[in-house]
């Protein structure tokens, strides 16, 4: 399941609804991504997130379809957040479901991998002084090369 | 007519997120729209910027790739989420 909206996140509501559906699932894996009090340009008043519908859906969804060819899974979602957020405020939930827990630990770095540097977001953080757009950075680069090295060996 | 996007940091350099204008005739790429677009909004150099890729009708394109209306041409600096 994937879902993009500017509603707030209850990140606990949907863990228990994801676990409740996890049917014969042994493992249960979830992230969630918070937006931070302060970054390097100060403390942090508003993250604002903008998306691309419906190509921000899809590149999820192709994410989604890869994780479950490459690791067993039996349910995974995604719920990301777009418009503004405060420090604190949930950004991402992510969860993956499988019968053993290696398979739901990784197939859930690789969704976030994805996430953090290829899925078709761009993120504006307001501070007390400044207004600037964040783009990935390099080590959110070198941590989605991972998957692709894996593939190569 | 067409309808451009501008994401992200480029909203910032041409003041809009979105518009509808009419292709002059002489534009029948990608690359040449970016071209042109960069000299209309004096963005000097931002959407010639390589890291910065074009989709159209929700597909990412390359410069080489045909543009005409109706299309909707999206302008897009690096990504990133979560």
């Amino acid at each position: 399941m994937i879902l993009v909206s500017a509603d707030e996140i209850d990140a606990a509501a949907r863990l228990r609804a994801f676990e409740a559906e996890a049917g014969d699932a042994g493992a249960v894996v979830s992230f969630s991504g918070l937006v931070r009090p302060s970054s390097g340009q100060g403390d942090v008043k508003i993250l604002h997130l903008q998306a691309y519908s419906p190509m921000t859906e899809n590149g999820i969804e192709a994410a989604m379809a890869e994780a479950k060819d490459r690791w067993p899974l039996s349910n995974a979602v995604v719920v990301h957040r777009i418009g503004d957020m405060r420090p604190g405020e949930t950004i991402l939930f992510v969860a993956t479901a499988s019968k053993h827990r290696r398979a739901a630990f990784e197939a859930a770095d690789f969704l976030m991998d994805y996430l953090k540097t290829k899925a078709v977001f761009w993120k504006r953080e307001k501070t007390e002084s400044t207004e600037v757009w964040i783009e990935p950075r390099d080590e959110d680069y070198a941590d989605a090369t991972r998957w692709e090295m894996e593939e190569v060996n | 007519m067409a309808k451009l996007l501008y994401f992200g940091r480029l909203s910032d350099v041409t003041g809009k997120t979105e518009e509808i204008i009419d292709l002059p005739d002489s534009i029948e790429t990608a690359g040449e729209l970016r071209s042109w677009l960069d000299m209309r909004f004096e963005a000097d150099g931002a959407l010639l910027e390589p890291t910065v890729r074009i989709a159209i009708n929700n597909e990412i394109s390359f410069d080489a790739d045909s543009v005409a209306a109706p299309d909707e041409i999206a302008f897009m600096p690096p990504v990133g989420g979560g």
